[in-house]
């Protein structure tokens, strides 16, 4: 059995997606800003394609910036939203600790840059509260950063009632919707958001393609310098084919999310169920202010890389947040701002599952977990010490 | 291309002399779990030579395969080779592993000389201390602060 459950990671783009690209490579594929015909027909593409993602998240069609992607809309809109506070004078930034690298390292760059950036702590169950925002908002914070939903443990965080806060405060809310966009409802006015990035390789579109919103009355500065594309917020030649791909996946999974929400938080909970059934392991994140399709645990007396290595002997694509699969010494900054120590942070497995995975699938993923983390715990020294009580338990 | 060769896959998925012995002659654990990777190495000795050895890994597919391969490459060898068995070997033996995982086989010659040092000592061997360096908790530099 061939089982893709790294959907957090990238997605399989959908027929609809891919059918909605090809008339922009193959005939209609004149720049958007020439003024024959077929340049002309992408750029009414272009539109059409702006308002239908408007509609997505329930903003104007001016309010949507295309660009290269998550990160992208990420460092624009921070970088943006930074130098129009340094313009008043205010230069104090707040997030949290557990956002995506697109975040945290943009941040990192404005600290050397003289802004002062307050992270906030995330509570064990993976959520921050707008308590937590209202309580660090000074009169100098020019921006509020906080992720829709956790790209590693799934949580979703209090998007309205921060929204709520920062609106009343006076202070631009960005957020990074990537995990989020098209499979949570999103409404951008009713949420108080004032900034949103997306992806749209996330919900089945093309990958290099993805969209800043910025309410009216925002300014927006650019990343790129070039030509007047995007209003002159975003230099260079759309990616027409991309754009329509992306327009067209985003319509599909927001028509369908009542019908494929409660279904995959359906198959999410078997899986979690199944999982937690193995002894010495823990769920990360809240179990209720959850992604739909996300399931991440943490094992004790094993190592992520090896887990994944054989998980993928078994059909199965997942992924870790265990250092060795970073690239990096220390596991995952995402385990270790819950709380989680090292030791086991190194053991964790993350599954993101989609509305075209089975309950089948779902129950070949237990077993499959539970027998590969059986095997490697029978190699471990870990194990043995915990086993025979030379080492405490953690989880 | 894949991430490991075929031996540094064949090695994780089938790894040889996995397993603890019970009466060794000489048990040697180096690594940390804070760090994601630790060795267990046991030593059965008679005559000078290495009859039997076994391992425990918790690490990543790269420290199983090292472990696997190095206790092979000592395994029915005197100890005096296997004291001089290096990371270099075992990571050729292994058709090389990537930059960031070497740290993995450096580990494999820790664990083998930990190992050979119990045994020394137990037996009250002598030896040359200087065969064996005073080793840092862990040998890829994260636990350095801490």
């Amino acid at each position: 059995m061939k089982i893709y459950a790294d959907n957090a990671a990238t997605t399989k783009m959908s027929r609809r997606a891919i059918d909605a690209m090809l008339p922009y490579m193959e005939d209609c594929f004149g720049n958007p800003s020439s003024l024959y015909t077929i340049g002309q027909q992408a750029n009414e593409a272009l539109t059409d394609a702006r308002e239908r993602i408007a509609a997505c998240l329930g903003c104007a069609a001016r309010e949507i910036t295309f660009t290269s992607g998550g990160s992208e809309a990420d460092n624009q809109a921070i970088r943006s939203a930074a130098a129009t506070g340094a313009l008043r004078g205010k230069k104090h930034i707040i997030s949290t600790a557990f956002e995506h690298h697109a975040v945290l390292h943009t941040l990192e760059q404005l600290k050397k840059e003289g802004y002062e950036v307050e992270l906030l702590d995330v509570h064990s169950n993976g959520l921050v509260t707008a308590e937590q925002v209202a309580a660090a908002i000074r009169p100098d914070t020019c921006l509020v950063t906080v992720m829709y939903a956790n790209n590693e443990i799934g949580t979703v965080q209090p998007i309205a009632e921060i929204g709520a806060v920062c609106r009343a405060r006076g202070v631009t809310f960005h957020t990074d919707a990537v995990q989020a966009a098209g499979h949570l409802p999103i409404h951008v006015a009713e949420q108080n958001i004032d900034m949103l990035s997306l992806s749209a390789h996330k919900f089945h579109g093309p990958k290099g393609c993805g969209a800043l919103y910025v309410r009216r009355g925002i300014p927006l500065r650019s990343l790129i310098e070039g030509g007047a594309q995007e209003r002159g917020k975003r230099a260079g030649t759309e990616n027409v084919p991309a754009i329509m791909g992306m327009a067209a996946a985003l319509e599909d999974a927001c028509a369908h999310l009542n019908e494929t929400m409660p279904r995959v938080c359906a198959l999410r909970d078997r899986l979690i169920a199944g999982i937690s059934k193995i002894p010495h392991c823990a769920l990360n994140g809240d179990a209720q202010q959850r992604l739909p399709g996300n399931v991440s645990f943490c094992f004790e007396g094993i190592e992520g890389e090896s887990l994944l290595l054989l998980l993928d002997d078994r059909g199965i694509s997942a992924s870790s947040g265990s250092a060795c699969t970073s690239g990096s010494l220390d596991p995952s900054h995402v385990l270790l701002a819950i709380g989680r120590v090292h030791d086991v942070a190194h053991g964790s497995l993350r599954l993101t599952i989609d509305e075209s995975n089975t309950e089948e699938e779902i129950d070949y993923l237990i077993s499959a977990v539970e027998e590969v983390v059986t095997y490697l715990r029978g190699m471990s020294p870990i194990w043995r010490d915990l086993q025979n009580g030379k080492r405490q338990y953690i989880l | 291309m894949a991430l490991y060769s075929e031996k540094v896959m064949d090695h994780f998925r089938n790894p040889r002399n996995v397993g603890v012995i019970e009466d060794a002659d000489g048990v040697g654990e180096v690594g940390n779990a804070k760090c994601g990777d630790i060795m267990k190495m046991y030593l059965k000795i008679d005559n000078g030579v290495i009859q039997d050895v076994k391992f425990e890994t918790f690490g990543c597919g790269s420290a199983i395969a090292s472990s696997s391969m190095a206790t092979e490459m000592i395994k029915g060898k005197p100890v005096d080779e296997a004291l001089h068995l290096t990371n270099k070997a075992v990571a050729e033996a292994l058709d090389g592993l990537p930059a960031h995982k070497l740290h993995c086989s450096v580990l494999a010659e820790e664990a083998i000389k930990s190992a050979l040092l119990d045994y020394y000592r137990k037996n009250n061997i002598p030896y040359d201390e200087a065969q064996f360096s005073e080793k840092a908790e862990c040998s890829h530099g994260c636990c350095a602060e801490g």
